[in-house]
This record gives structure tokens, sequence and C-alpha cells, in this order.
């Protein structure tokens, strides 16, 4: 039996009389890719908010690394990474001056944040830009920087909404390879995502429809279930929008 | 408390990066007050006069040069027609009309009552006023006069009241010692107040305050690495804005600057944390701009700074009980002008305090990391 990382259970978020999250259930392993699926509007990004801790949920019962969403939201802070499909490092900030800052926040001694500095910008290949502005970087390796700056402080979960908004095919190519790396090395991932071509990528999906999770399961068995060749014709089969927008 | 420095690092770098911004808080508050406070001023000199003399008498004419005498007026235009005078004031050429009635030697001569008309141009009501407060004054001096030579060595026992006035702690009335306490007071927390609440704004705009809120940074360290680098920038300015005043304007400075830096440290507190209250309910730098000159220009308009506090009607009284500025406003003048100690002072400081405490607290309140 492997172990839930993230649980929710009758999850429902309202604004006013409208209903983002209509009551969701679902949980996520350990260490797994899970792909967060959905239409534009379909309330991904509400969820995601929520599981952050950026949103409170109107009801229902939510366990991130076994801490509860309302009484222990700093705590699960301590343990989750967040990328949010605004850019959101400091533009104004070098690259160096932003790693450092939230190795800061995090706590991480100042010699860790120095090794990790290095590795981490070696490995994107940055060392070169370190003391450059953020502000004059292509979005593609903004996004990469993001998303190592996230997980820096080594969270046992990571959450990326849209992480690959806007960005060429090879560098969207490169960063779901780091997205691999990371999982490979235990850290689990809840990625929400439109480009279906990303979902094949997922250990597991779930596809959102205006605020119901409307299936879940492998990319493989969702496509034997709707006898789809591909995850793309099995998000258009179930996920269409209702007939009163068409 | 090291989660602290490195957000202290992050907003003073932020700030000294825009190479604009690093110079002009410095630059700006210093130009301010070096033009503010000799350009504000309320001695008026050359009341622009015109006489209507229908009397062309010995006495008329003394009661004219009298005027003329006194630094203040200045007979620009005499002429014999009312309408005329009349004309003249409508097309702002004088601020003040007196017209001397016929008879008017010969009635005083006698002993009689006389009427003398006088009209002011009160669109600037303040100006009239003082106009009309030396004029009053001259024509004591004249009526004096008269009694005495008239009564001749009988004013000897006639009862008579001299008054000999001293200004204190301002013995000259020099105006940019008035000005000047209160005009440092203001520029030193403008800057700071729109800046940081700007700054907040921008972070939410920008959605860095997102990635901030999924950290475990507590609500309050945000807040103070917002408030510390302009509380810094701020008593900075002050120490220049004083010294230069000290320098350029021979501004005294008779109590402890201890305690004026004491002071205002705690109403920047006050201030700042108004601006990042506001700055909790506003979302765009538009909205931020609007709300921060609403408060800024009642508050800095209300403080006393212009117009003795206790001649606002009370209501404003009321209000100003909640106007940082005001208090700032005392503050530095009891300090710089009269050398008050903190005991003179003590409620006037722990009102601010207080204040400052609940803007603050309420900024903390309101920034919500959780919506």
């Amino acid at each position: 039996m492997e172990e839930n990382i993230i649980s929710v259970r009758n999850l429902v978020r309202k604004f006013g009389s409208f209903t983002a999250n209509d009551n969701l259930s679902f949980d996520v392993r350990k260490g797994e890719i899970f792909g967060f699926l959905g239409a534009n509007g379909a309330g991904k990004t509400t969820a995601v908010r929520i599981l952050c801790g950026l949103s409170k949920p109107t009801s229902g019962e939510v366990k991130i690394a076994g801490f509860d969403i309302y009484r222990e939201t700093e705590k699960i802070k301590r343990n989750i990474g967040y990328m949010s499909q605004r850019f959101s490092l400091y533009e104004d900030l070098t690259v160096a001056e932003n790693i450092q800052l939230y190795g800061g926040i995090y706590g991480l001694p100042n010699r860790l944040i120095r090794e990790k500095q290095a590795e981490l910008l070696n490995r994107l290949g940055m060392t070169d830009v370190r003391n450059k502005l953020i502000a004059g970087l292509p979005l593609g390796w903004k996004q990469k920087l993001a998303f190592s700056v996230a997980i820096l402080h080594d969270p046992k979960i990571v959450f990326l909404d849209e992480p690959t908004g806007g960005v060429d095919p090879i560098a969207r190519r490169q960063f779901w390879e780091m997205i691999y790396e990371t999982a490979s090395g235990g850290t689990t991932i809840f990625v929400t995502t439109h480009y279906m071509d990303e979902a094949e990528y997922c250990d597991r999906i779930s596809i959102m429809s205006e605020g119901k999770i409307v299936a879940l399961d492998t990319p493989a068995a969702l496509k034997r279930i709707y006898q789809a060749p591909s995850v793309e014709e099995v998000f258009v089969k179930i996920a269409r929008p209702s007939k009163s927008l068409l | 408390m090291r989660t602290m420095l490195f957000l202290l690092r992050k907003e003073f770098k932020q700030l000294f990066r825009d190479r604009f911004i690093g110079k002009a808080i410095f630059a700006i508050p210093i130009v301010q007050m070096l033009v503010l406070v000799p350009a504000i001023t309320y001695e008026i000199r050359d009341v622009k006069m015109c006489i209507v003399d229908h009397d062309q008498s010995v006495e008329s004419r003394k009661l004219v040069s009298q005027l003329e005498g006194s630094s203040f007026f200045r007979v620009k235009y005499t002429t014999f027609s009312e309408r005329e005078a009349n004309d003249l004031m409508h097309r702002d050429k004088v601020d003040l009309i007196l017209q001397i009635p016929s008879g008017f030697g010969r009635e005083t001569g006698r002993g009689n009552p006389v009427r003398l008309m006088v009209t002011a141009n009160a669109i600037n009501a303040s100006r009239a006023q003082l106009a009309w407060g030396y004029f009053s004054g001259v024509m004591r001096d004249y009526q004096m006069n008269l009694v005495t030579a008239k009564a001749g060595t009988a004013s000897l026992t006639m009862p008579r009241i001299d008054l000999t006035s001293r200004h204190w702690y301002n013995e000259s009335l020099n105006y940019i010692y008035y000005m000047l306490p209160g005009v440092l007071g203001i520029l030193v927390a403008a800057i700071g107040f729109m800046l940081a609440g700007l700054n907040m704004v921008k972070e939410k705009e920008s959605g860095t305050i997102e990635q901030i809120n999924v950290t475990p940074v507590r609500k309050y360290q945000f807040i103070a690495a917002k408030m510390i680098p302009y509380i810094v920038i701020g008593l900075i300015d002050l120490a220049i804005g004083i010294s230069l005043g000290m320098l350029a304007f021979g501004m005294p400075f008779e109590g402890s600057a201890a305690l004026l830096f004491l002071s205002s440290f705690i109403f920047m507190i006050g201030a700042l944390g108004l601006a990042l209250l506001i700055s909790t309910i506003t979302s765009s730098q538009q909205q931020y701009m609007f709300a921060g000159f609403f408060f800024l220009i009642i508050f800095m308009l209300m403080s006393g700074i212009f117009t003795p506090m206790d001649s606002m009607p009370a209501w404003a009284q009321k209000i100003n009980l909640l106007n940082p500025v005001a208090y700032i406003m005392r503050i530095n003048r009891m300090i710089m002008l009269k050398g008050s100690t903190f005991a003179d002072i003590s409620r006037d400081i722990f009102s601010l305090l207080v204040l400052s405490v609940l803007f603050t607290f309420f900024a903390i309140r309101k920034y919500r990391k959780t919506v």
C-alpha cells in the first residue's frame, strides 16, 4: 500500500453562488507525478491554491503531508514548493539574489545556500548570468529558475500551476526533464496543465470539468477505458464544455 | 530573525537598485524643504492702497502720511471717485480702499465722532485680515495722537495704556522657525508613505506576494521588512533636514535631538502602518495613489501646519486625534522652538504611539496570506 501524501475529501469551494470546486475527493501518492487537467475555468487553479494554503476551502477535509489544511497551514508551507503560471520571482533582483532570498526564507544555512546555488546554476547553465537581473532573461529560463527555486528547500510536494504556459516546445521538454529528475528524488509533483502531451508524462491524471473531477487514472488506463489513442482524445470526449456555453 | 535579515536585504536592494528612487528619497525632501520653508510665509508687506480723500484737509493728509510711513502700506492711487476706486479693486490693483468723508478734519477738530470707510479685498481672506489688523494698528496710533493733541497738557493725567509685548519661543516671529519643524515632519514621512504602499501593491500586482505567501514567512515579518527601510531613510532625511535648517536658516534647536528622533521614529511607524493598511485594501498602484493622496492631503492640511488647530471646528479637532501628522507637528515645534522635555509632551508622544501601534496592528491583521 503506497502512502498518500495528499488526501482530499469532499472539497468544496464556492465564490458566491458559483461553485468552483464541487465536492472533490482524491489522493496523491508519495513520489508520483500527478497531472491535474481541465479546460480553462474548470477550477484547477482554485484547487491548487487551496492545497497550497493560499485560499481557504468552503468545506471539506484536506491533508497535505499529514498536516491539516485548516489548523496547520504554516507547517504545510515548510513542506511544499509552489510555482504559479504567473512568473513570480523578483524581476528587479539578480538570479543569485533570488536564490539567496528564498534559501534564507526557508531557513537554509548559508553554506547550504551557497552549495545549492552553485549546483543549481551549474545544472541550468546559468552560472554566467547569476548577477543579471531576472527581468532580462528569456521566459523559458525564468520558468526553469522559478521551478528550481520552488524546490530549493527540498519540499515533500511541489505544486506547479500551468508551469509551461507560453514557453517554446524545447524549453517545455527541458522543463519536463527537470520534473522527472525531481520526482526520481522522491518529491511528489502536482502539476496542472492544459497541454495534453504533457499529461502523457504523468503517472496519474485527473480531469476536471465544471468544478468536478470526471476521470482519474493512469494515462494508459484512461485511453483504454475511453478507447482513445491519446489523452487529448480522452479529454475531448469527457471534458466538453456544457451545452449552454456552445 | 534571520528571515528578517534576508527580507530586509531584499527590500534595500530593490529600493536602491532603482537609480532614480535611490537618489530621490534623499534629494526630494531636502529640495522641498529649501524651497517650501522660505516660500511659505504669512508676513505681508506692501498692502496696496487707494485713498479716496473727499476732505483734503490737514488732518486727512496727516492720516494718509501716517499710513505711508508704516512699512506695510503703499498708497498707489488717490482719487475722488468711489467708482474708480471700486474699479481698481475689481481689477485687483488695490488691496485696501480708504474713504475719508468731507468734513473729516473739521469734525475731528471739534471732537465729534467721524466715520471712515475701509474696503478690503478679501479674495485672500488671511491677507485681508492681516491688512485690516495693520490698518487698525495705525488708526489706533493716529487716534491716540489726536486725543493727546486735543487734551494738551491735560494728557499727563489721562489714563493711557501702553502695551509691551514679547513673543516667547519665537522672539522675532520668524515664520521660517514656525514652518520648518512642521515641514520637516511631513517631508520625512510623505516619501515613505507613498513608496512603501506602492511597493506593497506592486508585489500584489506582479504576483510576487503569492510566492512569499506560500513560504513560512510570517505576516509581521513581511510587514516589518516593508517598513524598516523607509524608517531608516526617513530618519536620515530628518537628520539632513535639521542640519540644513540650522545652517541655512539659522533654525534654533532648543530641545533634545534624541527625543525628536524618538518621536519621529514613532510617527513614521504610524505613517507606514497606515500606508500598508491602505495597501492591503487596494489592489493596484492607481488605487493606492488615489487612497494615499486622499489621506496625505487631509492629514497634511489639517495638521495645523498652516492654520492653528485651535481655530478649527470641534469636529475637525476630533478628526485630528487620528492624524499622526498633527501630533508630530506639535511635538517638533515644542522640541525645536521651546525645548520641551519628554515630560512636557508625553501626552502627544503616547497618543502617537497608540495610533502607530493600531495602524500597524491592523495592517498586519488585514494582510492575509490566505484569501
